[in-house]
């Protein structure tokens, strides 16, 4: 059998969706922005969402997601992906819109514009990495950097006395009445990968329902900046940032 | 056309102007000496006739980004601030003149720096002219100084973020905003349709038709080979705009001996200082820049050729100055007369300043 | 014709409607007209001031250094505003808070009891509308009919219930100045 016949239509078992391009992608090897991308892209052509999906990209590790989606996209500045959300969505109800945010762009420097944004119950989608590090900038402390965790500003770990506590800003979000759906999902097996993938489509009928903000945390790796291999990331995140961030639905206004 | 002469502040015109003209939405934060913007939008309710989306934001920098969303779906949108909120702003703006959005952003200066006063001012005149926030970039800067321009400049102010892809910045002050005179509101003008701003703004995100491929809004581009494009290509931009935009009007220059330049409330002022002068017989004659970018300097440098000396007065400690004295054709005295802090000085003042400065 | 006003007293007078209502009149008399308030935190009780300009021609300055008449309301305004009436011009002021009447004798001084009046009145809030129409009756620069007109489109719908009683103190005010 040739490499030609192999790749015939009919013997296709996986592909990759439609909307994720061919463009090389940046990312560590590893890291759990692709498997992420590739879950968005799906969702959103399985609901057949391609001409109304504006998603707002981020400053951190997915600033050029734009590059591997084929969909419409705004780059925000640092921080201020919910508020060019919430205009987006306001002025063209019509669309689907979602922002794709790591851990110190949503819970750092963009703390008030998520909050604002899910408390006033903007009706979008909040895809929320967490991998408790700085990844672009080269591995600093993140808000969600745990207790203990070396970093390149705390390289002695993490001291809950010099640098505060690590944020669950997940939690903070439940209590907000503009919240509908808020959930905690991972993608580092077959399962969480399942999982998560559901979470995003209700996410995302959620927003276009008109039901109130979503919000999808995703608690990831990032290999590189906690400088471990991809299976030893996936242990470490079981070990250490499971139990700070437990996974599953935390609020579900609109349980199906 | 329907013509509704009323009285009414300078922020509640803009106010009026901008449900008027159509605009898609405004964002915004209270401050004073400009909180009537925002207030007076929330009392029309344009969400229920003309579907213009009023929103107050968390934050001047929540609602400039606002702005950079809005206009990247190609709506026309709009903020405004005073001086500290404008420069929260700052950020997003560059932003916006880096993606090459349309917007119109408001600033009623007060007097800084710092929190400083709530009262009049123009100290932001090299803000808003020579930048403001990070890279090279313009803003076009019209100054209004009547209640009407404040109302007019409005449809003016979109025409041109449109016509250009760029941000116009109206840059008013305590005065002018707070001051209430006779204004006729601007034509009404619907909102575009989708289809339009589609066909108007085929840059814009709006969700990607299977006619064309993404559209994407960006400002990073790491290769600076194509950074450099990019800005090669701004400047160009600002070349064209300088050579077709720059506004100003004179009063009483065809036989002045004597200049002053002056904008917004200022040149309010001065006029009536001119009138005063030639009362006294002394030629005096008034520029007064409606573009502060691009700056009127053909006009200035017209002038110098003509007059013995140029006072330039300004609610600040001398910036456009600089611009008045980069424009001259001919070695002519220029001397600065200013008020800081909030404080505006009176007609009287400006006449004393031009009598001393030139031993009139 | 030009007109150059200011109106001073404290916060809560009526300071600045009671320039609004002029400003509107002389628009409902086709002047051009400017109303330029002091503005921020003076507006909670400290002194509150108001320039109107009426003119027949386009007004340049809002920003003035003297005036053809000033209506004072109280002792610091008094003392800010009485020099820069212009000479031959009119000072309006009301006794009840002056403790030192205005001295310049180069200038038409005119005491009015509006205060008094508007106790006998019984309404307070009609203090300043009072004082309006003493002010159109030693400088008739607009008309009663055109006040009205003014005071209908400066104040909303739901308090046009009021208009009589504006217009009852309007023409109580007119009673008071020695002409």
């Amino acid at each position: 059998m040739t490499p030609q016949d192999i790749r015939r239509p009919e013997n296709v078992v996986a592909a990759k969706p439609r909307l994720l391009n061919d463009n090389t992608m940046h990312y560590c090897p590893g890291c759990s922005h692709g498997v992420v991308h590739k879950l968005v892209a799906e969702v959103i052509e399985e609901m057949g969402a391609e001409h109304i999906a504006i998603g707002i990209a981020p400053v951190g590790c997915a600033v050029m997601a734009y590059n591997y989606l084929d969909i419409d996209w705004i780059e925000a500045a640092h921080g201020r992906a919910p508020a060019i959300a919430t205009a987006v969505k306001r002025l063209n109800p019509s669309r689907l819109v979602f922002t794709y945010q790591g851990d110190g762009d949503l819970a750092a420097i963009g703390t008030a514009e998520t909050i604002h944004a899910a408390n006033r119950g903007e009706n979008i989608a909040i895809i929320f990495i967490n991998n408790g590090i700085y990844g672009m900038t080269g591995g600093q402390m993140a808000p969600t950097t745990l207790e203990g965790m070396v970093t390149a500003t705390t390289p002695y770990g993490r001291r809950v006395d010099l640098n505060g506590y690590p944020l669950n800003i997940t939690d903070l979000a439940v209590r907000l009445d503009g919240t509908c759906y808020v959930t905690r999902q991972s993608v580092h097996t077959a399962a969480a990968v399942r999982k998560a993938k559901k979470a995003i489509r209700q996410a995302f009928e959620n927003s276009m329902a008109g039901l109130g903000t979503s919000i999808v945390e995703i608690v990831s790796t990032c290999s590189s900046g906690w400088k471990m291999t991809p299976a030893d990331a996936n242990r470490w995140m079981e070990e250490n940032m499971f139990p700070k961030y437990p996974l599953g639905d935390i609020k579900n206004t609109v349980s199906k | 056309m329907e013509q509704e002469v009323t009285l009414m502040k300078g922020n509640e015109a803009i106010a009026h102007a901008a449900v008027r003209c159509g605009v898609d939405g405004y964002f915004g934060y209270p401050i004073t000496p400009q909180s009537e913007i925002l207030e007076t939008l929330e009392e029309l309710q344009p969400w229920d006739t003309t579907g213009m989306v009023v929103l107050q934001a968390e934050s001047e920098v929540a609602a400039i980004n606002m702005v950079y969303g809005g206009a990247s779906t190609g709506k026309s949108c709009m903020t405004s601030s005073s001086s500290p909120g404008v420069s929260l702003k700052q950020e997003g703006i560059s932003y916006i003149a880096a993606g090459e959005l349309p917007a119109l952003i408001i600033n009623c200066m007060r007097g800084g720096p710092g929190l400083g006063t709530i009262q009049p001012s123009q100290s932001d005149y090299f803000q808003a002219t020579k930048g403001g926030g990070h890279g090279d970039y313009h803003l076009i800067v019209l100054a209004p100084a009547s209640v009407q321009e404040m109302a007019d400049f409005v449809p003016l102010g979109f025409d041109l973020a449109f016509k250009y892809r760029n941000p116009v910045m109206m840059l008013a002050d305590g005065i002018i905003g707070q001051m209430m005179e006779k204004v006729v509101l601007p034509p009404v003008r619907p909102r575009r349709t989708d289809a339009e701003v589609a066909l108007q703004c085929p840059w814009a995100v709006t969700g990607k038709p299977e006619s064309r491929g993404p559209n994407v809004l960006t400002t990073l581009e790491l290769d600076p080979h194509l950074m450099e494009k990019h800005n090669i290509h701004l400047q160009e931009k600002y070349d064209l705009i300088k050579a077709n935009e720059a506004r100003c009007e004179e009063f009483h220059t065809d036989d002045c001996e004597y200049l002053i330049v002056a904008f917004g409330c200022v040149a309010r002022i001065c006029m009536k200082a001119v009138e005063e002068a030639r009362a006294a017989g002394i030629k005096v004659g008034l520029l007064r820049p409606i573009t502060l970018w691009p700056f009127p300097a053909d006009e200035i440098a017209r002038l110098s050729r003509q007059v013995k000396g140029i006072l330039v007065a300004e609610l600040n400690a001398g910036q456009m100055i600089e611009d008045v004295i980069l424009s001259l054709d001919t070695r002519v005295p220029v001397h600065h007369f200013g008020r800081l802090g909030g404080i505006v000085m009176d007609p009287d003042e400006i006449l004393v300043a031009l009598k001393e400065k030139f031993a009139l | 014709m030009k007109e150059e006003i200011i109106i001073a007293g404290f916060g809560g007078q009526g300071v600045l409607s009671m320039g609004k209502i002029l400003a509107y009149a002389g628009l409902m008399g086709g002047l051009e007209v400017t109303w330029m308030p002091s503005y921020g935190p003076e507006q909670r009780g400290g002194t509150a001031n108001v320039t109107v300009i009426l003119s027949d021609a386009a007004i340049s300055s809002p920003v003035l250094n003297s005036y053809d008449t000033a209506v004072i309301l109280n002792q610091q305004s008094l003392d800010k505003f009485e020099s820069k009436v212009k000479p031959g011009g009119t000072l309006i002021y009301d006794p009840y808070s002056i403790h030192h009447a205005p001295t310049r004798t180069d200038i038409n001084i005119v005491p009015v009891d509006a205060m008094e009046a508007t106790f006998e009145l019984g309404s307070s809030k009609t203090y300043n509308m009072v004082l309006l129409g003493a002010l159109i009756k030693v400088r008739p620069l607009v008309t009663v009919d055109a006040v009205m007109a003014g005071l209908r489109k400066a104040l909303p719908e739901r308090h046009h219930h009021l208009l009589p009683l504006n217009k009852d103190a309007i023409l109580r005010g007119m009673t008071l100045p020695a002409v």
